[in-house]
C-alpha cells in the first residue's frame, strides 16, 4: 500500500506544531504579568509536551500529560488564583534593581540553557543493546506491578498524605477570618 | 536522512529550553504561584529529558515512562501541599508576594 503523498511532511508540520506550542507556552507561562495568562501558557506548554512525548512512541504518556498536567494541575492553579489575589503588584523598589535582577535571572538561564545543550549535543550517548520489550502499554503495565510494585504503592501513599495534609493546611484558619 | 523527531538533539535542547526557562521564572516571579508555575515548567524539563533518554538510549523503554509517571505523581501532590500553603498564608497576610513574607527575617 502506497503512503499519503506528503506524508512526511504532514507528519514534520504537526511535529513542528508541537515544538511551537511548548516554546510559546513556555515563554508565555513565564514573562506575562497577569497570572491567569501563565496558566493558560502552562497548559499550552504541557499540551505541546504530549504531542513530544507521542513523537518519542510513548501515546499513553502524552494522555496522561493531558490529564493530569492540564486538566488537574492547571484548574487546580486556576481554583488558588480565584481564591488568592495573585497578581503582582508593581515594585516598590527602585527599578535600577529591579532590571539588575531581572538583567541577572536571564543572564543565568541563558548560561544554563546553552551549558545544557552543549553538554547534551556534544556527549557521545551510547544506544544500549539489545532493547528488550517495546514499551507499550501491556509492557508499562508490567513493570509497574513488577518491579517498580513498591514505588507504586509509596506514591498512591503520597498522594493520600499529601491531599489529607492539603486539607489540613488549607483548613486552619479558616474561623479566624 | 532521518526527520528531525527521530533524532534526540532536538528533544535535548527542548529540555535544556523548559529547564532554562523555568530557572528564569523561579528567579523573577515575585507571587508565589508565578514561583510554583515556573517549578512545574523544570519538572516538565526532567521528564522531557527522561522520555528523550528514554526513547533513543535504554534497552527497556518501559523504564522511563514509569519514572515519568511518578514524577507527574509527585507534581501533583506538590502543586496540592504548594497550593494549600499559598491560601494559609493569603488568610494571613492579605498578601501572596514572597517580598511581604518577612516576619522571620533578623
Amino acid at each position: 500500500m502506497k503512503p499519503f503523498p506528503g506524508a512526511q511532511f504532514v507528519v514534520l508540520i504537526v511535529f513542528a506544531v508541537a515544538v511551537l506550542a511548548t516554546v510559546t507556552g513556555a515563554l508565555l507561562a513565564v514573562v506575562s504579568t497577569r497570572i491567569i495568562r501563565s496558566v493558560c501558557g502552562l497548559a499550552l506548554c504541557c499540551c505541546g509536551l504530549a504531542g513530544l512525548y507521542y513523537f518519542l512512541q510513548s501515546p499513553f504518556l502524552s494522555l496522561m500529560e493531558i490529564l493530569i498536567y492540564v486538566g488537574a494541575i492547571c484548574v487546580t492553579i486556576v481554583f488558588a488564583v480565584m481564591l488568592a489575589e495573585p497578581d503582582e503588584a508593581p515594585p516598590h523598589e527602585k527599578t535600577a534593581l529591579v532590571a539588575w535582577w531581572g538583567g541577572s535571572a536571564l543572564l543565568g538561564s541563558l548560561a544554563a540553557f546553552a551549558g545544557i545543550s552543549y553538554l547534551g549535543l556534544n556527549h557521545t550517548w551510547t544506544v544500549l543493546t539489545p532493547r528488550i520489550g517495546q514499551g507499550t502499554v501491556k509492557d508499562l503495565g508490567i513493570a509497574l506491578l513488577t518491579s517498580y510494585s513498591l514505588a507504586f504503592e509509596l506514591i498512591s501513599l503520597v498522594l493520600l498524605i499529601s491531599v489529607l495534609g492539603a486539607l489540613v493546611v488549607a483548613r486552619q484558619g479558616r474561623s479566624r477570618s | 536522512m532521518e526527520p528531525t523527531f527521530q533524532k534526540p538533539q532536538m528533544f535535548l535542547v527542548l529540555a535544556a529550553f523548559l529547564f532554562a526557562t523555568g530557572l528564569f521564572g523561579l528567579l523573577r516571579r515575585r507571587t508565589f504561584i508565578g514561583m510554583l508555575i515556573a517549578g512545574e515548567l523544570i519538572f516538565s524539563a526532567a521528564s522531557l529529558n527522561f522520555m528523550t533518554m528514554n526513547r533513543f538510549f535504554v534497552s527497556d523503554p518501559a523504564i522511563g515512562q514509569v519514572f515519568v509517571l511518578f514524577i507527574m505523581g509527585l507534581a501533583a501532590a506538590e502543586v496540592a501541599i504548594a497550593l494549600s500553603i499559598i491560601i494559609a498564608v493569603y488568610r494571613n497576610y492579605r498578601s501572596i508576594n514572597s517580598r511581604d513574607l518577612a516576619e522571620l527575617k533578623g
